[in-house]
């Protein structure tokens, strides 16, 4: 799919012509009239919470934080979407639909947005609803038609949306939604685009640990170094902020978008289908309403078991049979140790990104519905040699804040402001397959980075550039997010001077725009958006860059050595050419077997021999290179008198 | 996967340009409004108009966080500024503006970011100054101190033989214990670098603060960059190799 976006439309007015195009779609600049009308538009800008398994809708009002409940009081409305003959229905009425209808009742859809079917192949499994994958993009089949992850979010955006009207009798089309911290720029735009489709205006796509600090900031006058720890239902992050004088500053920010209280389900689940195959001779994994029945019962027991030390598990099975088994508090944490072990890793290396250690940490935030888990608790306060709080409710911490960050943004709260950071690093490919960090992880945002391009090639017409997110050293091992293409005037090479700036916005999403150095003309780029790599290997990725970054460092070893070799090799040859007759026969020769050993070398796998072999050439071609310098140098000189040439 | 072709990268980008006059003051304070056309005689709005002026190019990271060109600045007064100057610029203020001035607001916000983690860091904030000084801060290679190459030669060797080394082996087990006590060793020469180079800092502020500018000035500013360049290309050198040790010892 290719989006171009042209340039016409930046404003003349405007202090410099800019072209924002996002990697998805293009930032459409606004007309005079929508300008005129946002300036007295003083509509309500709401904040919304869009979880795996809950979503919720705040408002604030005169410094009062609320979040709008059901007629029933409920504040979450479960994220769940089934199509019925009697059409879509959400939320607590859809749930019911899991197991009565499972394969048309779509739940935790947010672990496929901005992702392609390669990146969920391994949990395919767990969902008894059909998916394939078009354009790069997950397409969840439901009766007969076809939905994109967006498009099932866009839904319980929807309902939402519909219950705040219904409570506060007036329009919403703003809306401040929160994404995981370590969401990616595919992600984050998938999100956007599911408020679009709902007929929301998003505002801003905030971070949910962030979100949850401006409103403890806000209700509990929270002060100094903190950390958020929030593990949901599908996703688990951290982030290290700065409080001081109403001022956010995230420090460092880690995570795992495939981390969360679903995983804890799913070991249960395995664990009771293979029971129920042992003891009742059924395999059920083939039915996907009763897989639905064990993994609410799972789940519900999981939520039992963080008040109770043991619990009953029943299980109605097919004919009229029945699975009852106990469970008890130290079973769960056995089995659900090491989902919860991995929610660590990421909390280490926030706290050495931003230079910390436990004891730096004032206080330790908990947000989501998974931090109800005692072991949870114990093991952060372990980690974090402090006892976490969580005053607010962990449920509805989030939605709440991002509530806060709509106030900020209509103009109500001034005296509170948000500096986060963008979750992974950004970068370019460049000569070897090699990744080139242009803005690194950790990087308060807004945040930009200019490169300037040329051509190599005397009347090359175009420049490709393909850009990555991740922690690797090899574009492989990254996330590959988008392709463009640069147009280049066709001129010799090294002439044309293309500025391109990447410049990432306070959602966390890239914004790429191109200036030609020669005219000042901001060019258009046709940006091609790409699901190439998994996600599952995205989360890798950070993992292993710790892993792997001595082998990583190796392998960029190899690769620059190897360019360093050939361009030698190249401009040996070419001295050889062009030279080679000044010089006596065993020099030349010499040079040759230099250069044979060198190509040998080239082709080995070791950079230090790469680089003996060259040292080695240097030397054998030394003689060459003076005897041509000053064969030029004479050329130079002919037929010109001496007082020209002092 | 399709091959790309490769860009090819001008390394003499992101050079901020250099200007000899020394008491350069803030740029937009002489500029035209965009908006109304008026002179700009505010800090960062046109007083006429109230609208926010973009920070011109030519602006540096310390005339943007409104820090003279010292390299020992109090970490608290450059906080203080940067937030200060994130409530001015930053696009969540805007959000009810026109488009332009979201746009300058982005752009504004993203160099003070920028200035900021320059300056906070004050490795990264030496090599700045070194470059608006100097203009040519690529030309900072980072090479070994001549009197460690040798060393350092054996050391890369060591760690070629540990890394093939079978783990948990006695031979495994005594190259790590050699190898820690090189890293030991290179830590204490950067310390002692680090020392050096802030002895060099407060050396250059001394000089910024006299202001003057005599021959023996300007030979002693001279000293100083030189030396701070070295010192700084040996420090980067020596923290690529700890690093590299640590990541394969520990």
């Amino acid at each position: 799919m290719l989006k171009r976006v042209s340039n016409e439309a930046a404003e003349s007015d405007g202090p410099e012509a800019y072209c924002f195009c996002t990697l998805r779609g293009a930032k459409r600049p606004r007309t005079k009239f929508e300008t005129l009308f946002s300036i007295f538009d003083m509509a309500r800008i709401v904040g919304i919470d869009l979880g795996t398994t809950n979503s919720l809708i705040a408002y604030m009002k005169e410094g009062q934080l609320c979040i709008v409940p059901d007629r029933n009081g409920r504040t979450m409305v479960p994220s769940v979407v089934a199509v019925t003959d009697n059409g879509l229905i959400v939320g607590d009425s859809a749930k019911e639909h899991l197991t009565r209808n499972p394969e048309r009742t779509v739940y935790s859809v947010k672990r496929f947005m901005g992702k392609g079917l390669a990146d969920v192949q391994d949990e395919l499994g767990y969902f008894p609803y059909h998916l394939t994958e078009t354009g790069g993009v997950i397409r969840i089949r439901l009766g007969q038609k076809s939905y994109s992850p967006p498009q099932i979010s866009a839904m319980i955006l929807k309902e939402l949306k519909l219950r705040a009207e219904a409570y506060l009798s007036e329009s919403i089309t703003k809306a401040v939604i929160t994404v995981p911290a370590y969401f990616n720029d595919s992600q984050r735009q998938a999100t956007k685009d599911a408020g679009l489709i709902a007929g929301l205006e998003v505002l801003r796509i905030i971070n949910e640990p962030t979100a949850a600090s401006l409103a403890y900031g806000l209700q509990k006058n929270t002060q100094g170094t903190i950390a958020v720890y929030d593990f949901g239902g599908g996703t688990f992050d951290i982030s290290i902020l700065k409080l001081k004088d109403g001022i956010f500053e995230v420090l460092a920010t880690n995570g795992d978008t495939h981390l969360g209280g679903d995983d804890v389900d799913r070991v249960l689940v395995d664990l009771f289908v293979a029971e129920i195959r042992v003891r009742e001779g059924i395999d059920i994994s083939g039915y996907p309403d009763y897989i639905q029945a064990v993994r609410l019962e799972a789940e519900r027991a999981k939520i039992r078991l963080s008040d109770d030390l043991k619990t009953e598990i029943t299980i109605e099975l097919p004919e009229d049979k029945r699975f009852t088994r106990e469970l008890t508090r130290d079973q769960l944490e056995s089995l659900s140790m090491s989902v919860i072990e991995r929610t660590l890793i990421p909390c280490r290396m926030a706290l050495k990104d931003a230079g910390l250690t436990q004891k730096d940490i004032d206080e330790v935030v908990l947000v989501g519905g998974s931090t109800r888990m005692p072991l949870v608790r114990q093991r952060v306060e372990a980690l974090f040699e402090k006892p976490p709080h969580c005053h607010l409710n962990p449920d509805e911490v989030v939605a709440l804040g991002a509530a806060v960050q709509a106030d900020i943004l209509s103009g109500g709260t001034t005296d509170m402001l948000l500096l986060d950071v963008t979750p992974l690093s950004l970068g370019i490919e460049t000569m070897g397959g090699v990744m080139s960090s242009l803005i690194r992880r950790n990087t308060t945002i807004p945040a930009s980075a200019k490169e300037m391009f040329t051509t190599y090639v005397d009347g090359q017409t175009g420049v490709d550039i393909h850009i990555l997110q991740g922690e690797r050293e090899l574009v492989k091992d990254n996330r590959s997010l988008a392709r463009f293409r640069l147009k280049m005037p066709p001129l010799p090479a090294g002439v044309p001077r293309i500025e391109v700036t990447f410049l990432i916005d306070a959602n966390g999403i890239l914004n790429v725009t191109a200036t030609d150095m020669r005219t000042g003309q901001s060019q258009s780029i046709e940006v091609k958006p790409s699901y190439g790599l998994s996600d599952t290997e995205v989360e890798r990725m950070i993992e292993d860059s710790f892993k792997f970054a001595a082998e990583d460092i190796g392998a960029r070893k190899l690769i620059e050595a190897r360019l360093d070799a050939e361009s030698l090799i190249k401009a040996t040859d070419k001295s050889l050419t062009e030279a080679g007759h000044l010089v006596v026969h065993e020099e030349t020769d010499a040079i040759r077997t230099a250069l044979s050993q060198l190509s040998t070398a080239k082709d080995g796998t070791d950079p230090r021999a790469i680089r003996a072999r060259m040292v080695e050439l240097e030397q054998a071609a030394m003689h060459l290179n003076v005897v041509m310098l000053d064969d030029s140098l004479k050329k130079g000189l002919q037929g010109k008198k001496v007082s020209e040439v002092s | 996967m399709a091959q790309t072709s490769c860009p090819f990268l001008l390394m003499d980008h992101d050079q901020p340009s250099t200007h000899s006059d020394p008491h350069r003051q803030l740029q937009m304070a002489r500029s035209m409004c965009w908006h109304c056309q008026s002179e700009v005689t505010g800090e960062y709005f046109c007083e006429r108009c109230v609208k926010v002026q973009p920070v011109s190019k030519e602006t540096d990271y310390f005339t943007c966080l409104g820090s003279p060109r010292r390299l020992t600045l109090d970490p608290k007064k450059l906080e203080a500024k940067f937030y200060e100057l994130s409530r001015t610029f930053h696009p969540d203020f805007y959000q009810t503006k026109s488009t332009e001035e979201q746009t300058i607001s982005l752009s504004n916000a993203a160099v003070l970011n920028t200035a900021y983690r320059t300056l906070r860091d004050p490795i990264q904030r030496a090599e700045y100054l070194l470059a608006l000084e100097t203009g040519s801060v690529k030309d900072i290679r980072t090479s070994p101190p001549a009197d460690l190459f040798e060393e350092i030669l054996e050391l890369q060797d060591t760690l070629e033989e540990y890394r093939a080394s079978d783990r948990g082996s006695d031979q495994s087990h005594r190259i790590r214990v050699t190898l820690q006590t090189e890293e030991e060793a290179l830590e204490r020469r950067k310390e002692e670098m680090e020392s050096q180079l802030r002895r060099l800092f407060a050396d250059w502020d001394k000089l910024q603060d006299a202001g003057e500018v005599t021959s023996a000035a300007r030979a002693e500013r001279d000293r100083i960059l030189k030396q701070m360049r070295d010192l700084l290309s040996h420090r980067t050198y020596i923290n690529n190799i700890i690093n590299d040790l640590a990541a394969t010892i520990n």
